[in-house]
């Protein structure tokens, strides 16, 4: 096992620094400059020279091997940086965000499973009738609504609502903050967000939990235990469940580990200062510095995800060592 | 389906008759005194140092903590003259010595931040780091001051500007609402220092910044303006989705949005709020226009641009446009209204801006057909990938250019890539452009249509030696009479006769607010009167 879990380790290095080659490589093709960004993008007047300082500054009139290595030895050390756009070290500006973003990847998590699960078990054992059209339609609908789209009607449809009943439009706050220091106004702006995307996390959960729960209960062993005469809440919740659970769980942390980052246009739409818009930003302003660590940040959560997930099936199923 | 249409149109006039009406009193009214403002910006600061950047993203967030030596009247702030004196003392000053030398007379009551006096070698220290700024620092607009031969401070109260030419442009351009007063002693020590720190003498002092999310700021109980601001304090909100603007207005999240919303979002507020949203507009001064390559065949053949300009019908494009787009005005490369600006009379002479739309295509017809350009070929129409005003004027523009004949392709790029290829590649045949200005100063705004070698803002790569010997002209001279002369000269070169780059219509500046809020009245820049020390809230 030790050996197992080395060899794995020794795996990350040269996945980190492909990922990192290929970052460095690929936002340098994306044609642009931040410093004329800066100084042409409000069509107003500018010095030129005003631009080569600003190179000079960033430091995009460096050689590129230059770029490439001081970029490489500062996430050896873990330094990611200062942002190109802000100035701000990139840590700084990630830690500030991280807090919002983990809260909302916890709550919609936290609804995602809580409507899914049930969602799953019940159209699987209820496979084929009207329940099970429901629930289908229910999920397909999830998946195929962008989140960012129902993210837009809630707001809408809460100043509608709200004006026509009681007079006066409201929507959710626009600034964040913490649960600890006003729970209230913290959950009435994160809860419509967390709705509107996990409502897609659960749509995804609830088709997974229902084909992996299928297959289980077209086991021997669940046909020898109907056949011994177990209850079949029995059979399901103890027997089937529990060996189903293990894609379900695989696909619950992966959503989980995408909703850190993934949420672009979603946290655009309710104005939420997270990753997700962090990211979006960065790379419309060509801000190299903070892109490249964000992606390099993704990269690594999902590599130790994925390591994580590697050494559990290796303990799970120790089949996969020996292979 | 009409009717439900008129009724719309109906509610949105009368809520904008309205919220004219309530502007025009709000001066009849005694402003109270407490509140936060709550309003969004559309993007963030990229650093606090007014002198190196040019967003109005700094200005409405970071400009109410620092003062100006002058500024636009901020009870007058659509005329496009009146500016006044912000640490000066009484009204700004005339020139001397063959109007090259100004001699500015500051305050004495006027405290940073911190505490310190403000003097005139701050005065001294600002305007030398923005005019001739050392290695290493950037100053955007430094060029601006190229009349100025010297800037000293012969006593603590006293700032004396010396010019190597008298120029009417000098006071607009010192008037610039990011040219904040720094404090000499911290710009002694390090030149940076203000990009990362702020410590102004404006009406509000710097609380707190989230990255990404809001700023804050607090009443200085110690502004110079004596009985200002009337705000307890203001809250930016970042937020860069329209859509989201405009329903934090609706839902009262913020109370304005200083930049400006297209009329749709401007019908929305009103038609869900009516009498509890006032409504400001103006002419913007943005200008868009469209500039061919004149490198590239066959837009190096005059007669082929001239075709382009003339099949635009602009009147008719005014009308339909500023229905659906941040644009509206007819007018030439220059602020329309202003004293140098032609009337719409001269600009009606101007090729392309004949009312005869029929007449004008014919002659672009003819024009094509004479020059032989190849008319089965689709060219490419470098679009900024940007809904307002650009994609919309762009779609239009297409559809003008093939009713005589010459087809385009657009190519929409975000930002980044549009700016590369426009200011690098030059891999386009026409492109959309813009020249969004601050303080109306034409004479320093027309220098984006000087030769490719004298201005960096000018992408058709045309060299046009009649145009910068006419402005070289026209900058030196103080007669308004002649100034005006020779820049309707600039306008007809660079429009008609060397058909170099062409303005298409003037941007429509529309701030929907919240009723409540007073004492703010609209610019025709988005950059200028936003210090909100006259802004108060009738809550």
């Amino acid at each position: 096992m030790r050996k197992y879990i080395f060899k794995r380790l020794l795996l990350v290095i040269p996945t980190l620094f492909g990922a990192a080659a290929l970052v460095f490589i690929m936002l340098r093709l994306i044609p642009g400059d931040i410093c004329e960004i800066r100084m042409a993008g409000d069509g107003g007047y500018f010095d030129k020279a005003a631009v080569d300082t600003c190179r000079g500054e960033m430091g995009t009139n460096k050689p590129m091997l230059t770029q490439f290595v001081s970029f490489v030895w500062g996430l050896m050390r873990f330094d990611f940086g200062t942002s190109m756009w802000t100035g701000q070290p990139v840590l700084t500006e990630v830690a500030l965000r991280f807090e919002l973003s983990l809260q909302v990847a916890i709550m919609s998590t936290i609804i995602g499973v809580i409507i899914a699960i049930p969602l799953g078990i019940i159209s699987a054992v209820r496979q084929n009738t009207w329940l099970d059209y429901m629930v289908r339609g229910f999920s397909i609908a999830g998946i195929a609504t962008p989140a960012f789209w129902l993210g837009l009607m809630i707001i809408i449809g809460l100043l509608v609502s709200t004006q026509h009943f009681l007079g006066t439009p409201w929507m959710p706050p626009i600034t964040y903050i913490p649960i600890w220091e006003d729970p209230v106004y913290n959950l009435s702006m994160l809860i419509w967000p967390t709705v509107a995307t996990g409502y897609r996390y659960s749509a995804v959960v609830t088709r997974m939990t229902r084909s992996a729960l299928l297959e289980v209960l077209r086991e021997d062993y669940v046909r020898t235990a109907r056949a011994k005469g177990l209850w079949e809440k029995v059979i399901i919740r103890k027997h089937a469940l529990k060996n189903a659970m293990l894609p379900v769980v695989t696909i619950i942390g992966l959503e989980f580990a995408f909703l850190m980052g993934g949420l672009v246009v979603t946290e655009q739409v309710f104005n939420l200062n997270g990753i997700g818009k962090l990211f979006i930003e960065s790379v419309l302003n060509n801000d190299y510095t903070m892109t490249q660590s964000l992606v390099m940040l993704v990269v690594m959560i999902f590599v130790m995800v994925n390591f994580a997930v590697d050494i559990g099936y290796a303990w799970l199923d120790p089949r996969i060592r020996y292979n | 389906m009409k009717s439900i249409r008129r009724k719309a149109v109906c509610t949105a006039l009368a809520a904008i008759a309205f919220g004219i009406s309530a502007a025009g009193s709000a001066g009849a009214q005694t402003p109270k005194r407490g509140g936060i403002l709550e309003f969004v910006v559309p993007d963030e600061p990229p650093s606090y140092d007014g002198h190196r950047e040019g967003t109005f993203a700094l200005i409405h967030p970071v400009g109410p903590f620092y003062s100006l030596l002058i500024r636009i009247n901020p009870d007058n702030p659509s005329s496009l003259t009146d500016i006044v004196c912000d640490v000066c003392v009484g009204k700004v000053p005339a020139p001397t010595d063959d109007n090259t030398t100004y001699t500015f007379k500051i305050r004495g009551d006027v405290k940073f931040h911190t505490g310190e006096k403000l003097t005139a070698q701050d005065v001294v220290a600002t305007y030398k780091k923005i005019i001739w700024p050392p290695e290493g620092v950037r100053s955007q607009r430094r060029q601006m001051y190229s009349m100025v031969e010297s800037v000293n401070a012969p006593d603590d109260s006293t700032v004396v500007f010396k010019l190597k030419f008298a120029s009417n442009a000098f006071i607009p351009a010192l008037a610039s609402p990011f040219n904040w007063i720094y404090q000499k002693s911290v710009l002694d020590k390090d030149m940076h220092w203000y990009e990362k720190n702020i410590n102004g003498s404006g009406p509000f002092i710097f609380k707190e910044r989230e990255a990404g999310a809001f700023m804050r700021g607090e009443r200085n109980p110690d502004y110079h303006h004596k009985g200002l601001p009337y705000l307890d304090g203001f809250k930016a909100i970042f937020a860069k989705k329209e859509s989201l603007r405009v329903q934090a207005i609706r839902g009262d999240r913020a109370a304005i949005e200083f930049r400006g919303f297209p009329p749709a979002a401007r019908d929305d507020l009103v038609k869900a709020l009516g009498k509890e949203i006032t409504v400001q507009e103006s002419v913007w001064n943005c200008g868009i226009s469209f500039v061919p390559n004149h490198k590239r065949k066959p837009f190096d053949d005059v007669r082929v641009r001239r075709a382009l300009t003339l099949a635009v019908d602009r009147w008719g494009g005014s009308k339909y446009l500023s229905k659906i787009a941040l644009v509206k005005t007819v007018g030439g490369i220059t602020y329309p209204g202003h004293a140098l600006s032609p009337t719409n009379e001269e600009m009606q002479q101007i090729a392309g801006w004949w009312p005869d739309i029929k007449k004008s295509r014919a002659e672009a017809r003819r024009l094509l057909k004479e020059s032989g350009a190849d008319l089965s070929k689709e060219y490419k129409f470098l679009v900024r990938g940007v809904d307002q005003p650009y994609k919309i004027v762009a779609t239009w523009l297409v559809d003008q250019w093939k009713q005589v004949g010459i087809n385009f392709k657009q190519e929409t790029h975000p930002t980044g890539p549009y700016l590369n290829i426009l200011r690098q590649t030059k891999e386009f045949d026409v492109s959309t452009d813009a020249s969004c200005n601050y303080v109306v100063n034409p004479l320093v705004d027309v220098t984006k249509y000087l030769s490719a070698d004298r201005s960096s803002i000018q992408y058709g790569q045309f060299i046009d030696r009649d145009v910068d010997a006419a402005y070289d002209k026209m900058i030196r001279l103080t007669d308004v009479k002649e100034q005006r002369k020779l820049m309707l000269d600039i306008t007809k070169l660079t429009l008609d006769t060397h058909a170099n780059q062409f303005s298409i219509l003037w941007w429509h500046r529309i701030v929907p607010h919240r009723s409540y809020v007073k004492g703010w009245k609209i610019s025709p820049s988005h950059h200028m009167n936003q210090h909100l020390d006259n802004v108060w809230l009738d809550k």
